[in-house]
């Protein structure tokens, strides 16, 4: 069963087409991920399917409720991490969770049972009475996470839930995030690292321009858009040396890329590439399995989107 | 009528209830220390305005001047801090709420806030012996009137600033000239005719025209004109802080 379904959603501000026709099917239980450079659409999209904005064209369905019509029905069952932590900085822990149950009407009894489970899943069960403000960013991302779990939601729209954030909290988030799928929720993210889509999301679709260029299983992806192999060629020397080499490797590898001083080769089989440069001092190389940001990166192209 | 916007107001209610101290004494010292002040300093010159002290007459105009700027207050700066600086209308949007509860939950706290000003004035004016009739009773509801028309009035500019310098304007420009022209200090009957025709024209002077009498202690004339006017501003007020905070947060 799908808990979200948007077909050809549409919205523009000002003129400028944000979201142009955007279908999207999330089954239930599962982690979805929307990926895609700054301006793709990701955050318009999301408050769409929760109902905050109206789209311009389009059908969305959220639990099985219209939205935007009864976008409120439907966020009774759904929790949300924004990108930016919005905790009230006027409580405390356990006073955020407390108030926030009360917008979903929940009865402060049944709120305050919840709260002992909420702060032990965000690791600030030492930490019930502190302000806000002398939480780390790990921590507040936390409590966002266990504010957007008060009304045991089926679904969780996260909004990039780890940036700015150090590995260690960064890891926990996942850890947690995975916890909750198998608890049998289902998660909806929006992230810019590819490595944190490739191991917590069953499906994702990449954006780009207000649109989902593909949509696919992290692995389906890369085997469908992208070589195998990568080598990175890193030249410490002369520009010339570089473009110079560039030329010769365009013969050995079937797609080669320029970015800055680096050149990307990739290839099913990397093997004349690495032969062509060993033994060549001029130049330090690195030779990975190609991954989802190389996808992300040739689908969407390496241009700034600031 | 949903009662979702009663979240809101508990939630500004409990931080209220932490910060109780300073809430209390910005809101109530300032103008008890006013009412004394130039109640019993103007008063010892003047023999008496229509009909009642000095410092009567001036507890009944103090007392919806002070409501006035409570709900003002709480609806713009107070209001501002938690719609734009802390995101806490956003976070309270993902919850099954909608924009106008959250407008409605502001302006009635706000309101709440003022009627608590307003109320403690009329006790401690009830105390010194300035106003001894029941009809005093009257003013109580007649403040949370106040407080709704200004808070609905004051959450229009808060819904339509983009920065903090925005609410210097309608201070400066609206309120502190209302408060002159509204008969607070003295009788606005006394005012030229022009000035007087803006003035009835405002909420401010038609919550004096309704608590003074009840301080005199009888009833007020041309009541239901006073409260038309001061429901007319609260309502409108609403309705337009709605439709600008629905076009501000469906950006």
């Amino acid at each position: 069963m799908n808990v979200l379904a948007a077909r050809a959603l549409k919205k523009s501000y000002g003129g400028l087409e944000v979201v142009r026709g955007i279908d999207l099917a999330v089954a239930s239980g599962e982690c979805f991920g929307l990926l895609g450079p700054n301006g793709a659409g990701k955050t318009t999209t999301l408050r769409l399917c929760l109902g905050l904005t109206h789209p311009d064209g389009g059908e969305i369905e959220l639990l099985g409720e219209p939205i935007p019509a009864r976008a409120r029905e439907a966020r009774m069952r759904v929790g949300v991490v924004p990108q930016f932590d919005n905790l009230d900085p006027d409580f405390s822990v356990t006073e955020n969770l407390l108030v926030y149950g009360r917008y979903f009407g929940m009865p402060a009894k049944a709120i305050a049972g919840r709260v002992p489970a909420l702060l032990e899943f965000a690791g600030l069960t030492g930490r019930a009475d502190a302000k806000i403000n002398a939480l780390s960013g790990g921590m507040k991302r936390r409590l966002t996470l266990a504010r957007a779990l008060v009304n045991d939601p089926q679904l969780l729209f996260m909004d990039e839930p780890t940036t700015g954030l150090d590995p260690q909290a960064r890891h926990l988030i996942w850890e947690r995030l995975r916890r909750l799928t198998q608890e049998g929720k289902t998660i909806i993210l929006t992230t810019h690292f590819m490595e944190e889509a490739e191991r917590l999301c069953n499906r994702l679709a990449i954006m780009d321009g207000g649109r989902v260029i593909v949509q696919g299983t992290p692995r389906s992806l890369i085997a469908e858009h992208i070589e195998r192999q990568v080598v990175e060629v890193h030249g410490p020397g002369a520009p010339e040396v570089m473009r110079a080499w560039m030329e010769r490797a365009k013969a050995l590898a079937p797609r080669v890329e320029r970015a800055g001083d680096s050149v990307f080769c990739y290839a099913e089989d990397v093997e004349p590439i690495l032969k062509n440069l060993t033994g060549n001092g001029e130049l330090s190389y690195l030779h990975r399995q190609a991954n989802l940001e190389d996808v992300f990166l040739k689908l969407t192209g390496r241009d700034l989107r600031d | 009528m949903n009662l979702r916007w009663i979240a809101v107001w508990q939630r500004n209610m409990l931080v209220w209830r932490k910060l109780i101290a300073a809430a209390i004494l910005s809101n109530l010292a300032d103008p008890l220390i006013m009412l004394f002040g130039l109640g019993y300093g103007l008063g010892a010159l003047l023999p008496s305005v229509e009909g009642m002290s000095y410092i009567a007459f001036f507890a009944a105009g103090q007392l919806c001047a002070a409501t006035m700027f409570t709900a003002s207050f709480e609806s713009m700066f107070s209001g501002f801090s938690r719609m734009y600086g802390q995101k806490t209308w956003d976070a309270i949007l993902y919850a099954p709420l909608v924009i106008d509860d959250v407008v409605l939950g502001e302006i009635v706290w706000a309101a709440s806030k003022a009627w608590l000003t307003g109320s403690t004035i009329l006790g401690v004016a009830v105390v010194f012996g300035l106003a001894n009739s029941p009809w005093v009773l009257l003013a109580l509801p007649a403040a949370f009137l106040v407080g709704l028309a200004f808070s609905a009035v004051g959450l229009i500019m808060t819904v339509l600033a983009r920065g903090w310098d925005f609410f210097s304007f309608y201070m400066t420009l609206v309120m502190t000239p209302m408060m002159m022209i509204s008969g607070v200090f003295f009788p606005a009957e006394q005012l030229p005719a022009p000035l007087l025709a803006v003035a009835k024209a405002l909420p401010l002077y038609h919550g004096v025209q309704i608590v003074r009498p009840l301080i005199a202690g009888g009833p007020p004339p041309d009541l239901l004109l006073h409260l038309a006017v001061l429901i007319g501003y609260a309502a409108a007020g609403y309705a337009i802080a709605i439709h600008f905070a629905r076009k501000r947060f469906s950006a």
